[in-house]
Formats: C-alpha cells, structure tokens, sequence
C-alpha cells in the first residue's frame, strides 16, 4: 500500500516532469556512488597529451592537464550537488522561516528583519564570498555557508510577501480567532499554501548557487584542486573550447541538465497541484 | 403559449453542451433546451448554480467555456446561425450585435484605465463610431441609465465608484454598439437590495427604450418577474418549465419552479428557543470600533462603530442587517476579538472580555464562535474537512483518536454531509457544502454563541434557504445563541427574535421582530423593506426610492443623523442642525430619529399610498 503511493505520484507527473525526475535521480546516484565507478583517482595523470579525443581508455577523452576527463566528472559531481542542494534547502529554510515569523509576528520584528535583509541584498555575494575566504580559508563548510547566507534574503522577500497575503485570509482570522498559538498559524495554515510557489524559488535558487559556486571556483576560492565541482571542471579546461574539446562540453551539458532538471520537475509538481 | 421558431429575434433548438469528464467519457451540462425570443423582449434564464444558466447564456455568442462543447442543437440570433459561425466570424459578432453584461462589474474593469476608455472600447474595436462620437454617445447612455454627473464620471478609475455605478457602467458598455441582443448575467446579485432597486429600473428602462431583445440569467424568482417577458426554468441543464412570466409566476406547474418560489419566500418561524436569564450571555455595553491609527482621545481614525450596544439570551437570535459598509461585521470581528473595542466593553455571561485576543483564555475562545461569510476562503484549501473539523476538538477539548473520529461524525450529521467528504479538500465541495463545513467547525468547539456573518449570501437561494433551517434546527436542538448578520431583511424577519439595523456604524433601529412587522419604523427600516423585490409583476413600477434626493447643506458642523442624505422624511431646521435621539416607540423598539411614532407612522404610510 504504502510502497505504491510514491509510485502513483510518479504516474500522475506530466511527460516533462518525468524527464526532470529521471535527471535528478540520475545525479543524485551520480553524487552519491560516482566515485565508486570512477575508473581513476581525481587527480592522476593519465594521458601525455592534453584535451585529447574519447577513446576507450578514456570514454570522455582528457582535460588540460592529461587527467581523466570521466572520472573527474563522476567525483566533481558530488561537491556540486551536494553543496548546491545543501546550501539551498539551508537558505529556504532560513528564509522561509524568518519570513513566516514576520508575516505572522510582532510589527517590529517584520520591520527589523525586512530592513536588515534589504542591507544583507546589497552587499555583492561575491564580494562577501572573497572576504569570507580570505579570512577563514577555503573549506567546503564556508563555502556551504557562505552560498546559503547569500541567498537567504532573496528567499525571505518573497516568502514573506506569499505569507502576507495569506496571513490576510479568512481561515488565518478563523485561527486566530480560535485563539491558535502564532507557531500552529504560521506552519499548518499558512506554509502548506505557500509551498509551491516556495518550490519554484528553491528551483531558482538552486541554479543561482550552482551558478555562485561555478563562480567561485572560477577565482579560485571554491572547492581547491585537485578536487574539482562541476564549475571548477569548466573553468579550468577554457583553453579546450577553441578545439571543441570534451573535457569543457561534458561538465558545462552535466551542469545544464542538472539545473535544468530540477525545474521541470519542480514545475511539473507545481502544475498538479493546480489541477 | 408557444413562438414559432423562424420568426423569432433569436431562438435555440436541441441545444446540448458537453464537457470532458475525469474517465475520458464527457458529461452533459445542457441538454434538449430549446427556446425562442421574440424581437425585443426579455427572456429569463433560471435555476441555481449548476442548473446551466450561464452555460446556456454564453453560448448564445457561440462561446463555450474552455474544455466544454456544443454537441448537438442549433442557436440562430436574427439571420446568423450562431453554431455554423467560425472564430473570425464570431469575434465580429461579439461586443457589437451581441453584448454580454458580466456578474461582478468590480471584477470586470481593469483597475488601472479610466472607465471612460473601456466603455467605448468595444465600439472603437469593432471600428463603429469615432472616439468622439462614441464618447458622446456613452454619456448619452450614462444619463439614461442614471449614473450621477454623466459628463464626467466616464473620467474616473473604478475603484472611485460603487459597485451599483460599476454595474450601470458595464451596461453601458454593452449597449454602446447597439447591440441587438443583450446577455445580463446575474447583474444585481453582488449588490445591496437598496442599490439593485435602481440598478433594476435603470436597466430595464433602458433595454425598453432601445427595443433590445435581452437575455436575463437570475437565480431570484422575485427580480426575474420585475424585468422579464418570458421565463425559462432550469435545472440539472434542463429545461424544467418554460412561459409567460405571468404564468409561472401565478400558476406555476413544476414542483421545482415552486421549491424555487418557496426559498424566495423565507417561512415565518414562531419556534423561539430564547431562555432569558437575569445576567445575559453576551452582552455588548456602548462599542465604539474603528480601523487605522488611534488619535489623542484614543478613538481610531476611521471610526466604523458608534455607541452599539446589545443582549443576547441563551437561545436566542439577534438579526443584525444594513447594507455593506454599516459596519455589521465590524461588530462580529469586535466580538470576536478579532478587533479591539476603542471604548466601552463585552461581557460574556456577566465577565467583561479583555477587548482583543490577547488575554482571552481558550474557554473564551470556545465558547464564542465566529463562522465568516465566503466558506470558499475560510476552509484552508490546503487542508482535508477531517483535519479542519478535528482541529477545534483537540484544540478547546483534547478530544483525538477514536473518540474525535466519533464527534466528527456526529457534526456531519448535523449538517446532513456524508462521511465521503472527510478525505476531501474544501476546493472540491460544492458552495452549500463548504459553508455547512464552516458551521460545522464552529459548532465542533461546542460553542454558546456562534456569529454567523452572512453566511447565506454568498448562495444560491434554495441553498441558501436550506442553510437557513439548519441554522433554525441547531438553535433549537443545542439552544445555541446565534448572532445573524445579514443584508437581506426579509430572512432575518422570517428567522430572529430580535433584530438590529445598523446604518453606517449607527444603530438606526432595534427592537423585537414584531415591531418589524408593521410601520412605525425608522425611516431607513423603511427604506430597506421597501426595496426587498416582491414575487409581484409590477413591483418594480410602484417600487419609488430610485430618484435621488437633493442633498442637504448641512446647517451646523456638529455630529448629524448619518441617514440625513437619504431620508425621505427629513425635517429642515431639526435633523440639519442636531443630532437626533434615541426614542423608544410603542411595540418596544428603539428608533435614533427626531421623528416620534405618529409621524415615522405617517411616513410609512405615505410612501406605500404613493
């Protein structure tokens, strides 16, 4: 019985939420087991020469340095999407939570919160990244940190608009006027109403960090070699795009798909519930 | 009586709708209604929701809602056969020969363009008349259906009028590419009865004037027999009865068309189970309310509620009625606790209520229930009707488990709803079923006093009329207290033993409900028994209180009679210059009025001789 409920909610997805699903399940077996299958160490060289065609010692050819092109992907896999989803459930919850507490608080704490997240927006994430590395030292906890404190008020301006209005609706005054503790109003009446739209920000989210850590490892301040994200995979085979090579276009595919899959199933979420 | 059908304006033969149901078969929503209009006179289509109505009123334009169809049957509208027209065809037809006047006039306009540019927008885009001469013509059209200052008016944005205005406006819309056939939606039901006599008048007289044949779609019996020729009665998306208004009317042959009437008519209902004690239950001592900021004197900015106060016996129920804005459901929310009382105090069974939520205890809490006006936003549409009904019992009585699953069915039982609905969610019952869901969850506090805040309005009438008795059937078996707000005098006649009328956050008029029966009254009583329509053909002609009074200089900057601008029995040089007292009249109710008994009497009298 129970087994075949999360199978049915597979059912009743549309055709592009099934594909989303499929590439999400794809990366998270990738993060997870990927180095098991690696068929080398992440940092050995491999080949003489560099950005060198798939062949099959090497079934996505090699990088700039003559390493493994396969194995790198299959280990870098897991700082991306664990770093990318970690800090992003991080900085939802945060948010969200944060944002709940003003919809449904004291006055003054809305005032306080809002006006300090809008001074937290204007300090530039990269900016506060570098400093945040120069003093404390790249590790891949600061790094979780620092994306996810980026993307927290980004993530409050607009659960706290979506808590607003339905802390307007009659069945919050009914709660209330039940005498409902603030805590019971803010997560069973009002979050399950703003829980698909907080899905769609989360797919949005996820992209942006993605994005700031691919950014990050770009300067040189994300995760250190010779471990490598997907970003970083990308950044440090740039030479190899004048020649077309694997070694830039898979990791730059892998980031698309992944991305790109997390929306269409979030999306496709979003759609049965409006059906 | 029977048309032929190939000299009618407009007529529809076998006409079936479908739509596409869950398991891929469709469903019929119209089936075999046939009908034919004559040129320029005014068919009613009726029934409650469901029945089809509108459905059948659209597709007169050839438009179906999205997912549903014509299957078979025929609407020809003068010499175009609607059914055999094409998108591009159709489009030319809609907004010029084919007009179609929308339910919820606020809702229609765009908030953020000036009226004036989407009236005439429906004659420019069909390339009929000039901007100018369209402009002129809309004010032509605004004159006619009564709107003030018609010269500028077209000029406002809409949030500047009311709803009544909004509606006249959107009529004028539609006749402004004279139109030979005009589709009326339901255009009066989202209006206060004192705004839809007028509304009423103005439509038909000018629909008469212009000699357009109109499509009426109603759920009230007594409005149809004002503006209608012919009535065709619907149900199910059948036809249940068709003919003369007159007939149906006076003799009508189908059981339905008469369970219609009979809702329409609210019964008397003598059965009080109102138990006085010498300490009231609820006791409400000079409430003043008001929203926005507080000035010096503590009193709010926009003040809605003055000096109110009131009893309620165990039992008992109390009617408050006035039209939007008196401020009837300010009351309930400062009952509730909802809205702090700026002055003056609650007691509930003798023990003043701290003024807002803060400080009441969960017993308070309990025992004051409050079940608000749309059931389609006070049910969370994230929650299942279990988890709605079994929160208020785990939260006042820590009753769960078996024994809430036993309360709850009990509840259902009252409210005559299957058990089926526990697993469903709000958004998938139908409206009567979520508003017995509200009362329920009321009711699963064990309450002794429930506010019911309009609770029928939003419903059809047979719906509405069936909440009514089991609001009548729970007073009596639980003896519960019941606060009714409503709008709709003619119910809280039929059902309270007290009644309240509130007028712009003043109480006009309070008394038993025998003193409401017959004159003397106050004035503004007066005014709102006179415009509740009447199952009578010609009503609506002997029905005065459209034509505006002139409005009043007020003498003195002090406090005056609220209703000044609207009393037809005002008195120069008295209600100008002072406020006027309360004075209690012969059948025990209280009037705040200068005018004494014998000439509130006179008044009245005048006004129905008239």
């Amino acid at each position: 019985m129970i087994a075949a409920r999360p199978l049915r909610w597979v059912g009743r997805l549309r055709p592009s939420g099934k594909v989303g699903l499929a590439l999400v399940l794809l990366w998270a077996l990738v993060a997870l087991l990927g180095p098991l299958f690696a068929p080398y160490s992440i940092g050995a060289f491999i080949d003489q020469s560099v950005f060198s065609r798939p062949s099959a010692q090497m079934p996505l050819g090699s990088d700039y340095l003559g390493r493994d092109v396969l194995s790198r992907l299959l280990s870098g896999a897991r700082y991306t999407v664990g770093l990318g989803a970690g800090a992003t459930i991080i900085a939802c919850t945060i948010g969200t939570s944060l944002a709940l507490t003003s919809a449904v608080g004291r006055r003054v704490f809305d005032e306080a919160m809002s006006r300090f997240m809008d001074a937290f927006t204007s300090i530039p994430s990269k900016i506060l990244a570098l400093v945040m590395v120069a003093a404390f030292g790249s590790s891949l906890g600061l790094l979780l940190l620092v994306t996810a404190l980026t993307y927290v008020p980004g993530n409050y301006r607009i659960a706290r608009s979506l808590a607003v209005n339905l802390n307007q609706m009659d069945f919050v005054q009914v709660a209330r006027a039940r005498g409902e503790p603030i805590a019971y109003i803010a997560v069973r009446e009002i979050l399950p109403n703003m829980i698909h739209p907080l899905l769609a920000d989360l797919g949005l989210r996820f992209v942006f960090i993605v994005l700031l850590l691919s950014a990050l490892s770009f300067l040189g301040l994300g995760v250190q070699p010779p471990n490598a994200d997907l970003g970083s995979l990308v950044r440090e085979n740039m030479s190899g795009i004048a020649e077309g090579a694997p070694a830039v276009l898979v990791p730059a595919l892998a980031i698309a798909s992944l991305t790109i899959g997390v929306n269409l199933l979030i999306d496709a979420l979003k759609g049965k519930a409006g059906a | 009586m029977t048309i032929d059908g190939t000299s009618a304006h407009v007529s529809v033969e076998g006409l079936r709708i479908e739509v596409p149901g869950a398991d891929g078969r469709s469903i019929v929503i119209v089936d075999d209604v046939s009908f034919a209009i004559p040129r320029g006179e005014v068919l009613a289509l009726i029934g409650e929701s469901g029945s089809g109505k509108t459905t059948i009123a659209l597709s007169l334009m050839g438009y179906c809602r999205p997912g549903a169809r014509i299957a078979a049957g025929r609407v020809r509208v003068g010499e175009e056969e609607i059914t055999r027209l094409d998108g591009e065809r159709l489009r030319a037809l809609r907004g010029r020969r084919i007009a179609y006047v929308a339910q919820n006039a606020g809702a229609s306009f765009n908030p953020s363009r000036k009226l004036m540019d989407q009236v005439v927008e429906p004659a420019l885009s069909h390339g009929l008349l000039t901007r100018e001469a369209a402009e002129a013509k809309a004010v032509d059209l605004f004159r006619g259906l009564g709107l003030p200052e018609p010269e500028t008016i077209g000029w406002r944005y809409p949030h500047q009028l009311s709803g009544g205005q909004l509606q006249r406006l959107m009529a004028a819309m539609a006749l402004l590419t004279g139109p030979e056939l005009v589709i009326l939606d339901e255009p009066t039901t989202a209006l206060d009865v004192t705004t839809q006599i007028g509304v009423l008048q103005a439509f038909r007289d000018t629909v008469r004037k212009l000699g357009t044949t109109a499509v009426y779609v109603s759920h009230d019996l007594a409005v149809v027999a004002q503006m209608a020729d012919r009535v065709v009665v619907l149900n199910g998306g059948r036809i249940r009865e068709a003919g003369a208004v007159r007939e149906i009317v006076d003799t009508p042959r189908d059981d339905y068309t008469r369970t219609l009437m009979a809702a329409a008519r609210p019964a008397e209902r003598s059965d009080s189970s109102k138990r006085e004690t010498p300490v009231p239950l609820l006791r409400v001592d000079s409430v003043w309310a008001g929203y926005g900021g507080v000035d010096r004197t503590g009193q709010p900015n926009i003040p809605v509620l003055r000096d109110i106060s009131l009893t309620l016996q165990r039992g008992e129920m109390l009617g408050v009625i006035g039209e939007s804005g008196s401020g009837k459901s300010t009351l309930a929310r400062v009952i509730a606790g909802l809205l702090p009382a700026s002055r003056g105090e609650v007691r509930l069974d003798g023990g003043p209520l701290p003024p807002g939520l803060r400080g009441r205890t969960k017993e308070m809490f309990g025992r004051i229930q409050m079940v608000f006006q749309n059931a389609d936003t006070a049910l969370n549409p994230a929650h299942s009707i279990r988890d709605i009904l079994a929160r208020p019992l785990a939260f006042f009585h820590g009753v769960t488990g078996r024994a809430a699953d036993a309360e709850i069915a009990k509840l259902l039982d009252q409210i005559r709803l299957p058990k089926t609905i526990l697993s469903r969610r709000a958004p998938e019952l139908s409206g009567g079923q979520k508003q017995r869901v509200n009362l329920a969850r009321a009711l699963a506090a064990r309450p002794d006093v429930i506010l019911c805040d309009e609770v029928t309005s939003a419903l059809d009438t047979i719906v509405g009329a069936a909440i009514i008795d089991l609001l009548a059937e729970l007073r009596r078996d639980l003896g519960l207290a019941m606060m009714f707000i409503s709008h709709d005098i003619s119910t809280v006649r039929s059902i309270c033993d007290e009644i309240m009328v509130l007028y712009l956050g003043d109480v006009a008029h309070q008394g038993p409900r025998a003193a409401f029966e017959t004159a003397p009254w106050h004035p503004y009583t007066d005014l709102l028994i006179r415009s509740v329509p009447e199952m009578r053909i010609g009503w609506l002609d002997d029905a005065g209180g459209a034509d505006s009074l002139p409005p009043v200089a007020a003498r003195s900057s002090a406090d005056l009679c609220r209703f000044l601008d609207r009393c037809a029995c005002r008195q120069a040089g008295l209600c100008d210059t002072h406020f006027p007292i309360r004075r209690t009249l012969p059948a025990g109710d209280t009037v705040l009025c200068h005018l004494d008994a014998l000439r509130l009497g006179e008044a009245a009298e005048d006004y129905s001789t008239a």
